[in-house]
């Protein structure tokens, strides 16, 4: 089979997938198999991918022409290949723990779940896959809209409030300002393909690069670049694995995902050095990784603290990004990898103790680690890759972005990083304590529990021990980043 | 040797057919009968575009009679893509109207409505297809006179006050169209409008020649419902028969676009109207105040018909907005939005159909738990919602991209953060809708009242063609832009 059909069929899996669910809806254990199935398949499709990409093969899909000289495309190329091995490996891990926990907590509509989380994926596909920026805009769109009724699941007064915020914000953003920067990129260079060293050179110069670089990092709503952050944290009425793989990894990743394609193959580097005008995203980043940091710290529920965190560690990767270094990049595109291992694992955790305890604010969580020592283990394990110590992959994607912002002098980016480790520390290392070396409050009288059910316990493990096995093998992700640098 | 003939036949049919069907027996068969006439129409209007699209313009004499002196008929580009639209429309909507007419319409004056329908169907193909500008006038009034009989059989009394509304102000416009056309007949003692075309540049200094052109504009805009002139249209759509609705919205409001661009490009000529007279400086504002206001009243509607009806008006704004950048792309961007928007707009006041069908209202209250209890409808609700809002891969997409590449090819980029901040007031009102039908509960005891499939299916025909024009945009595009260039006299 050669990349194209392969490419073809990762489109084609979570579709179908979507529609078989549907169709077997009205039996739960065959609904969810074909999930579980979907999703492994999905994985083996783009793993297959692979190695031809580390080849330097770059297969391209087109379809038909959306206007004239505009193409539905896809075209595979590292950075995509990351994006969507991540997703579609934690899809697996995700159908695993959702199993478990929407019949733990006996939620009602599954089968509209599965089915968008089926169709989530598959707009992940596309934009993983796109080949030029209108269709990487296409199902970004879709992403938004097919998260939509996950956010809303619960249907309750709360629910509809954190969809109305979720929903205004992303498609403000995306249509006020992204689409704008796509027709104005399309009307000043007459194409929107990706092609390395970016199309814009050349064709516009001055503040205007600027001013079109803000609507395309404020137009990604999805990177959660302040200050249109707020609707990650009104995602949080969603259930625990739509925040987990969702908010965690699909949605916010295809945010920082774009960013980077946008600046690589939009902007290109040498571009965005040239012009000054483009500085100010930088400090943007900077600002947004300490301010979202320090709302985390005062987070009392745990769902909300993870989402701030998610917030900052969003612009971890903008700013990376806006280095403008090789090894920066490098270090950008490992920190999608990263920070969708650790922060998925810290959800599911999240999820698991809202299961088995029934408790969402951390200020409940004294001595639980005792009774729950797998869901708390693989807590830390997923604190340490967020705060970015060894042996954890988040430390490895760190120090590539130290050593681009050493490499491009850019004292500013050490600084951030050094100041936000801290503060991560600050606002993780607690609940760790807590949870392990702290006594249950006197006379708290909530019932008896152990761990989770086994899916949400053996899927929080795989992807805590993910985050530890990538520290000793990073080569995969590390070669595909490289490759997206040609480095 | 019947090609030749086809120009006539399109208005012929619909309007010989009319009393036909009035005489036919049981509402059932005027019923059959008026369809298949309606979908011989759209037959018709495919093999005149597709001849246009060969061999360009056709020119036909009726009886024979050569133009000045006869009445002409001519089939360009962008008249033959309107009489698509309009039979296209009207025989997708027919098809599905059956069932809902019955429940809505009373029993002895269901046969009156098909006669109508097909009156109302042959004055818009006549407006489109004729050459000559007193035949526009003639068709104008049976489109208008038949559309008042068909609001005014709509079910409670609101329909008869919405009706005479609508006919006052009908008329109003009328007359100053007919004025307009009088005036320009004394200054060049013609009615034929291309013979009007090479005319007018040798008097278009007169003054008699100007307040033609303010009234035929001021008759025109009355017509078309362009902001401030658009009040008669709430009540009109929103107390109409459903499927009435869904026809003339996606119709009526149309043809009156088509006239307009008639009248400024071909008859008056762009130097006059756009230069001289410079009419996008009148237009350009009221779209966009038109576009602004009515999406904000939109919003606030409790009635999903009348929330559609406002949404009209604003679309018609950005139909207008592109006419007046007078440039190919605008115009391009208009005419494809004439397109599209009809196909948007008849699905949605289909959907109302199915909602009305079961529901006997279509205040938003009626709505809350619909989503459970009709999940087609409303699904199609969502997905004709999206195409008004503009999202990728639907029609509402195609129609943004050009205008918002028409006005940066203009260097205007505060119009283009306009129409983009303005579409997402479309969000809004849509969404108002779709959270009350899924996210609110339905009465206690409701269960499932999904509409029958002789309504849906005709409504989920008309959803498809909102997302295929949506993906392939080629032969959409294609004609908008060869009638652009065409209209502003650009060989392509």
């Amino acid at each position: 089979m050669n990349g194209e059909t392969t490419m073809l069929l990762a489109l084609a899996i979570p579709v179908l997938t979507a529609v078989l669910i549907g169709l077997l809806g009205r039996w739960p254990n065959m609904r969810e198999a074909v999930t579980l199935v979907g999703a492994g398949m999905l994985f083996l499709c783009v793993a297959s991918l692979t190695p031809g990409v580390l080849a330097g093969e770059r297969p391209e899909l087109l379809f038909i022409e959306f206007f004239p000289g505009l193409k539905l495309s896809f075209l595979l190329e590292p950075l995509g290949m990351i994006f969507a091995l991540v997703a579609s490996f934690l899809w697996i891990i995700n159908s695993i723990y959702s199993i478990g926990y929407m019949r733990g907590n006996q939620e009602q509509k599954q089968t509209r779940f599965y089915i968008c989380f089926a169709v989530a994926l598959a707009s992940t596909m596309g934009i993983a896959l796109a080949g030029n920026m209108l269709t990487l805009f296409v199902f970004y769109e879709a992403l938004t809209l097919s998260t939509y009724p996950l956010v809303v699941h619960k249907e309750s007064e709360a629910a509809r409030a954190g969809g109305r915020t979720y929903l205004g914000i992303l498609l403000t953003t995306s249509i006020a300002f992204l689409l704008l920067a796509v027709v104005w990129t399309w009307s000043a260079t007459g194409t929107l393909d990706f092609r390395a060293g970016g199309i814009l050179a050349g064709e516009m110069h001055g503040p205007m690069v600027g001013v079109l670089l803000a609507l395309y990092m404020f137009g990604i709503g999805k990177a959660a670049l302040l200050p249109f952050h707020r609707w990650l944290p009104a995602a949080m009425v969603a259930p625990t694995p739509v925040s987990a793989l969702l908010h965690a990894v699909a949605v916010v990743k295809a945010g920082v995902f774009s960013v980077v394609k946008v600046v690589v193959y939009i902007f290109g580097l040498e571009f965005m050095q040239a012009e000054p005008s483009t500085d100010w995203l930088l400090y943007m980043a900077g600002a947004s990784i300490l301010i979202a940091s320090m709302v985390a710290l005062r987070q009392d529920n745990l769902k909300r603290r993870l989402a701030y965190s998610t917030v900052s560690q969003l612009s971890y990767v903008t700013m990376a990004t806006a280095i403008l270094a090789p090894l920066s990049m490098v270090g950008a595109a490992l920190h999608i990898a990263a920070h969708a291992f650790g922060k998925i694992t810290l959800f599911f955790a999240a999820g698991s103790i809202y299961t088995a305890a029934h408790k969402t604010k951390v200020s409940e969580l004294n001595g639980i680690g005792w009774r729950m020592p797998w869901t708390m283990g693989a807590f830390a394990v997923g604190s340490l890759s967020m705060i970015g110590v060894p042996p954890t992959i988040g430390f490895v994607s760190k120090w590539y972005m130290l050593q681009g912002a050493f490499s491009t002098g850019q004292m500013f980016a050490v600084a951030v990083i050094f100041v936000s480790t801290l503060l991560n520390a600050a606002y993780f290392l607690p609940v760790v304590y807590a949870a392990f070396f702290r006594k249950p409050a006197v006379g708290e009288d909530s019932p008896e529990h152990g761990e989770a059910p086994w899916p949400v316990v053996l899927a929080l493990t795989l992807t805590a021990a993910g985050t530890i096995v990538l520290f000793f093998l990073p080569a995969l992700p590390l070669g595909l980043a490289k490759g997206l640098m040609g480095l | 040797m019947l090609a030749v003939h086809l120009p006539v036949f399109q208005v012929l049919l619909p309007l010989l057919a009319a009393p036909v069907s009035m005489l036919l027996p049981g509402s059932r068969v005027s019923w059959v009968f008026s369809t298949l006439v309606s979908w011989g129409c759209f037959a018709l209007s495919v093999l005149l575009l597709q001849q246009v699209l060969q061999e360009g313009s056709i020119s036909y004499a009726i009886g024979g009679w050569a133009a000045p002196w006869g009445i002409e008929y001519r089939v360009d580009t962008i008249n033959a893509f309107v009489l698509l639209i309009v039979s296209g429309i009207s025989s997708l909507v027919l098809t599905g109207a059956q069932a809902s007419i019955e429940r809505e319409v009373a029993k002895n004056r269901i046969d009156l409505l098909y006669t109508c329908w097909l009156l109302a169907l042959a004055g818009l193909l006549g407006i489109a297809i004729t050459g000559d500008a007193f035949n526009v006038f003639v068709f104008l009034e049976i489109s208008a006179l038949s559309s008042y009989a068909l609001i005014a059989l709509g079910s409670g009394r609101r329909a008869l006050t919405a009706s005479f509304r609508y006919l006052v102000v009908g008329t109003i416009g009328a007359t100053f169209i007919v004025i307009g056309i009088g005036l320009i007949y004394m200054a060049t003692g013609t009615l034929n409008m291309a013979d009007m075309g090479a005319r007018l540049p040798a008097v278009a200094e007169s003054r008699t020649v100007i307040a033609a052109f303010a009234f035929l504009i001021v008759g025109i805009a009355l017509k078309m419902a362009l902001f401030p002139l658009h009040f008669w249209l709430p009540d009109a759509y929103s107390y109409a028969p459903s499927p009435v609705a869904a026809f003339l919205a996606g119709t009526a409001t149309k043809v009156a676009v088509y006239l307009l661009l008639r009248f400024s490009f071909t008859i008056f000529g762009g130097d006059f109207a756009f230069g001289a007279m410079a009419l996008e400086r009148v237009l350009m504002p009221l779209a966009l105040l038109g576009i602004f206001i009515a999406s904000l009243v939109a919003i606030f509607q409790m009635d999903v018909k009348r929330l559609l009806a406002y949404s009209s008006i604003a679309q018609i704004g950005y139909m207008v907005l592109g006419i007046s950048l007078v440039s190919v792309t605008g115009l391009t961007a208009g005419i494809l939005h004439l397109f599209n928007h009809a196909l948007i707009k008849s699905a949605l006041f289909m959907v109302m159909a199915c909602v009305f069908y079961r529901m006997g209202a279509t205040r938003l209250d009626d709505f809350a738990g619909l989503g459970r209890r009709m999940p087609w409808t409303m699904a199609a609700f969502v997905a004709g919602g999206l195409s008004l809002i503009g999202i990728p891969l639907t029609v509402g997409f195609v129609s943004k991209w050009y205008l918002v590449v028409a006005v940066l090819e203009r260097g205007w980029w505060p119009l283009a953060v306009f129409i983009l901040f303005t579409s997402l007031l479309a969000v809004v009102y849509v969404w108002r809708v779709v959270e009350v039908a899924y996210l609110r509960p339905a009465a206690e005891g409701a269960g499932r009242c999904e509409a029958p499939l002789s309504i849906l299916l005709p409504t989920w025909v008309l959803i498809m063609a909102n997302f295929y024009f949506g993906i392939d945009s080629s032969l959409t595009v294609g004609v908008a832009s060869r009638a652009a260039a065409a209209l502003l006299g650009i060989g392509l």
